[in-house]
């Protein structure tokens, strides 16, 4: 073992990757927060009866999910081009996350969906609820509680797949570990904080849910 | 816009192919090793006590919330600092191998888990030995039940094995980036690399389903 860690200049830099942090948890909160809006959408159109939706749907669906993250953020930042359309890295990768964000999320929002027995609606209507009721009431929060755990993995590997951002240049979290190791050439320590930072992220974002899903669920998940 | 569609020569079909090929290796060594190493752990974590379990546990946490990118570039700078760098074929196989394992252990864990107390409490009232029980109950019960999630994972191995290109291994995804900044015709190639990986990705994902709405799982 003759490598000599040097941290020094990892902590110097420190504020710039913190930053690189804070870029990919907005990149990721923002794709799973679009994601979700589509996949609700896609979903809807997927359970829908009327054929050009739903085909639209499944094909979304079936490319998000059978292609890997890396190809999809090629082709918003290279295969676009052929279009005229130049995408920023930023912009790129938040497509493709927000892109396979929806196309899992949407199979997620399905499953959920149909997981509930299609009688509980025709009981609570015989009960005299309203449509709305029903789904606030008893619909809703049945298939939240299913659909949360999934939502929360989603949400930890979209936080993963931006450091794919790395690729194109974008200045997320790895990006910035690369930037910086580049100008430095302490390549490990920089990584090895990068991946910490990661952990540590990651820990916290599923410390954080399960904090919530106690006093969303009252420990019934 | 003129461009879009042409035809890229001969030539490059052959690199397109060595780049298939190098994409399936990886991923069945990653799968192969993975579902191995994944299957003892899963095994050991599901027998063993809270202490050993607490540990394998955590190794295995690191390796599953550290981005594969991230593993990929720490491991084979580590390697190279040490003196000796790997070969990009032999460190992408160890990183992505240690990785889908940490996935395994877990799907093999929940299935040995799932096999219920009492059918093993059966089996040793029926004078099976211990080894027998796990042979002949745990075993085969589990295994089966884990069979849709287990191709979950390796279908999620081909599409990460695309990640080996950080290192210099020229699988699919790599080769592609060789010909796009030759022949300057992203769409074309990338639309490719893509059918590729959904003709390898789609049948096999259906399938699972198939074998999971069959199984009623």
């Amino acid at each position: 073992m003759d490598y000599e860690f040097h941290w020094n200049i990892v902590f110097q830099n420190m504020p710039e990757l913190l930053n690189g942090a804070f870029v990919t948890l907005h990149v990721s909160v923002l794709a799973m927060f679009l994601g979700v809006v589509i996949a609700i959408l896609l979903a809807i159109a997927k359970m829908n009866d009327s054929k050009p939706f739903c085909y639209v749907a499944t094909v979304w669906v079936e490319i998000a999910r059978n292609t890997p993250a890396l190809f999809q953020i090629y082709m918003a930042y290279f295969g676009l081009g052929a279009f005229g359309i130049h995408l920023s890295p930023y912009v790129a990768v938040l497509s493709a996350l927000v892109f396979i964000n929806a196309g899992y999320l949407t199979e997620t929002f399905r499953g959920g969906f149909q997981s509930i027995p299609a009688t509980q609606y025709s009981a609570s209507k015989s009960l005299g609820m309203t449509s709305i009721q029903a789904y606030r009431y008893i619909i809703l929060p049945q298939m939240l509680r299913r659909i949360y755990h999934p939502m929360t993995n989603q949400f930890v590997w979209s936080i993963l797949m931006s450091s794919l951002g790395i690729l194109v240049g974008m200045s997320e979290l790895s990006g910035t570990t690369q930037r910086l190791q580049s100008l430095s050439f302490r390549t490990l320590e920089f990584f090895i904080v990068a991946a910490v930072m990661y952990f540590v992220i990651t820990k916290l974002v599923l410390f954080t849910s399960s904090l919530l899903a106690r006093r969303l669920f009252k420990g019934e998940i | 816009m003129n461009s879009l569609f042409t035809p890229l020569s001969w030539s490059d079909s052959g690199l397109i192919l060595t780049g298939i090929w190098n994409t399936i290796i990886i991923s069945v060594v990653a799968i192969v090793v993975g579902t191995v190493l994944g299957l003892i752990i899963g095994f050991a974590r599901s027998e063993s006590n809270k202490v050993v379990n607490a540990l394998f546990g955590s190794v295995l946490d690191v390796l599953r919330s550290v981005p594969l990118i991230i593993q990929l570039i720490l491991f084979s700078t580590f390697v190279g600092a040490m003196g000796s760098p790997l070969a990009p074929f032999v460190a992408g196989s160890i990183v992505l191998s240690l990785y889908t394992m940490a996935f395994m252990s877990e799907v093999f864990r929940g299935g040995f888990e799932s096999v219920s107390p009492s059918m093993q409490t059966a089996a040793r009232s029926l004078g099976m030995t211990k080894w027998q029980t796990i042979y002949h109950i745990r075993l085969p019960i589990g295994l089966r039940a884990v069979f849709p999630s287990w191709l979950g994972v390796s279908l999620s191995v081909i599409k990460d094995s695309a990640l080996v290109s950080v290192i210099g291994y020229m699988e699919l995804l790599r080769t592609s980036e060789q010909l796009i900044s030759r022949t300057q015709q992203p769409l074309e190639i990338l639309i490719g690399v893509g059918i590729f990986y959904f003709i390898i990705s789609y049948p096999l994902s259906h399938y699972g389903r198939y074998v999971e709405r069959k199984m009623a799982i």
